[in-house]
């Protein structure tokens, strides 16, 4: 295996062709929900509330990609395959994407710019609250994305996306405060797997 | 973006009046008259299976002005919790429920307790279709087509004593044809209630059908409660035991979230859910959200019912 430490960040050559030759397959894998969603929503094969699928299922997937961006970390470091770290931004923009067309569901399909209703929500729905609060934590991060962002601030780059830590929790407590009933199955998972990923931090800091 | 919802409901799933007419009229010429729900024992898997209702009259009291939601609508999109939570999953799930042979057992504050066959509550009460809205607590609502009969025809043959005051209601628990049985989303069986007045209103129904037919188990087979000016989850689903109290029961929402679920849960635009706005809903087919109304639309026949009663308070 080759010793990937002394690469400053430059992976050798055949881990960085497998990244550009596998890019088109990550555009592929992270649109392909919403091919799907946009499929049924035209062919058929969404529920008669069609629009609560679309919330729900980009909703989703935003939360899922933001766990797969906050995985590659703790990848990298159990496997020392310091090539996955330039997966990172497309899969953080991917959730941001979808964060962004879960807000935009929100906004245009279900409220239809109904301002005064959505500001109501905002402020007396406690999920809604933190739902927003997830995306202003993850709305610089998308800005700050840029190569020419990340020279700029330099150090504070990391700093400030640790915020990605943060959205992730909102996003786990936004769905948590919308479930019926007693079935937390789904945000005690998304939060299981949110606390391995810290966790696996953690270790790695406190060293 | 496309949206299956801005468009109208598709022609395809709605039944033409006069189809939905004639076949009615045509199998109560042929004479499948009384008890016809035998011929459901066979064929209990899908909506499309479903054995015609005969002799289902029209009723005055039915909803008019509204346009009604399509078979499909109605039969794919449901809450039945004991099939799983997703609103697909009633469908999905319920192909190995087996409404019949069905019996209900009723007890409690009644001169005649027992256990009576759904096939002689057939034959005792005459089938009437009742077009309702249905208001569910997630701000979403439909127009249903019902077949049944009214409640209050049922209790006053059971004869409740002077003693009753509310009416509990118990749905069957099969864990081996109920697969959503397994997680524990609420406590099993499930448990509605009502005041008395309220289950003796004439519009509270027991629904045995929609559209002129048997209903389909997602919705409830083979017998449920309709409850048109409370939020859905009051109208219990396949039932098998009412109960005449003397106390207020104790009803499955209530006892998971009693902040958010009320005995009452009676439709109010002006009491919000904790978690969200209870003004507007969204018409299942319709891309714009509706105020919702009082009572569910219902406010000139139920607000009798709770004159001086604090609805902030009792909700």
């Amino acid at each position: 295996m080759p010793d990937l430490s002394k690469a400053e960040g430059r992976p050798p050559k055949a881990v960085r062709v497998s990244f550009r030759s596998a890019k088109p397959l990550v555009w592929i894998l992270c649109l392909a929900p919403l091919a799907w969603l946009v499929y049924r929503a035209v062919f058929g094969g969404l529920s008669p509330n069609p629009i609560d699928d679309i919330t729900d299922e980009t909703g989703q997937w935003a939360l899922r990609l933001l766990l797969v961006s906050l995985a590659v970390t703790p990848v990298r470091r159990l496997t020392g395959w310091n090539g996955i770290i330039q997966w990172r931004r497309l899969l953080g923009l991917f959730a941001f994407f979808y964060v962004c067309l879960h807000l935009a569901t929100y906004v245009v399909l279900d409220q239809f710019f109904d301002l005064a209703s959505i500001l109501a929500d905002v402020a007396k729905r406690r999920y809604i609250t933190v739902g927003v609060a997830g995306f202003l934590c993850l709305l610089p991060l998308a800005v700050t994305s840029t190569t020419g962002w990340i020279r700029r601030l330099g150090r504070k780059w990391q700093t400030l996306h640790r915020l990605a830590y943060v959205a992730a929790v909102c996003g786990v407590v936004h769905l948590l405060w919308i479930v019926k009933g007693d079935d937390l199955r789904e945000p005690f998972t998304y939060g299981a797997i949110l606390a391995v990923l810290m966790a696996v931090r953690v270790v790695y800091w406190t060293r | 973006m496309l949206i299956r919802t801005s468009s109208p409901i598709p022609t395809r799933d709605i039944t033409d009046e006069r189809l939905y007419l004639d076949r009615r009229r045509f199998l109560a010429s042929v004479g499948l008259a009384t008890g016809g729900l035998a011929g459901a024992l066979l064929t209990p898997e899908s909506a499309s299976a479903q054995t015609p209702l005969a002799n289902v009259k029209k009723s005055p009291l039915s909803t008019t002005g509204e346009t009604l939601n399509s078979l499909d609508d109605i039969t794919s999109y449901n809450n039945f919790y004991e099939f799983g939570t997703d609103k697909s999953d009633p469908k999905a799930n319920s192909g190995r429920f087996k409404p019949l042979p069905w019996t209900v057992k009723i007890d409690g504050e009644v001169g005649k307790p027992g256990d009576y066959a759904l096939d002689d509550l057939l034959k005792w009460f005459p089938l009437e279709e009742r077009v309702y809205r249905l208001r569910c607590v997630e701000a979403w609502s439909m127009v249903i087509p019902w077949n049944g009969f009214p409640l209050a025809d049922l209790l006053k043959r059971v004869e409740p004593t002077a003693k009753a005051r509310f009416v509990e209601f118990t749905t069957v628990q099969r864990p081996s044809e109920m697969p959503g049985l397994r997680s524990p989303v609420l406590q099993w069986p499930y448990k509605e209630g009502l005041r008395l007045d309220e289950a003796q209103h004439p519009l509270t129904l027991m629904a045995v059908g929609l559209y002129g037919k048997t209903l389909p188990n997602q919705n409830g087979a083979p017998l449920r409660l309709v409850v048109p000016w409370k939020y859905g989850f009051k109208s219990i689903k396949s039932i098998v035991r009412i109960r005449l109290t003397s106390g207020q029961p104790q009803t499955a929402w209530n006892v998971s979230a009693p902040n958010e679920y009320g005995f009452y849960s009676n439709v109010n635009p002006q009491v919000d859910h904790p978690r969200w706005s209870q003004a507007r809903e969204r018409r299942i087919g319709e891309f714009f959200r509706r105020e919702t109304l009082m009572f569910n639309g219902y406010a000139d026949q139920v607000a009798g019912l709770y004159k001086g009663l604090d609805l902030k308070k009792n909700y």
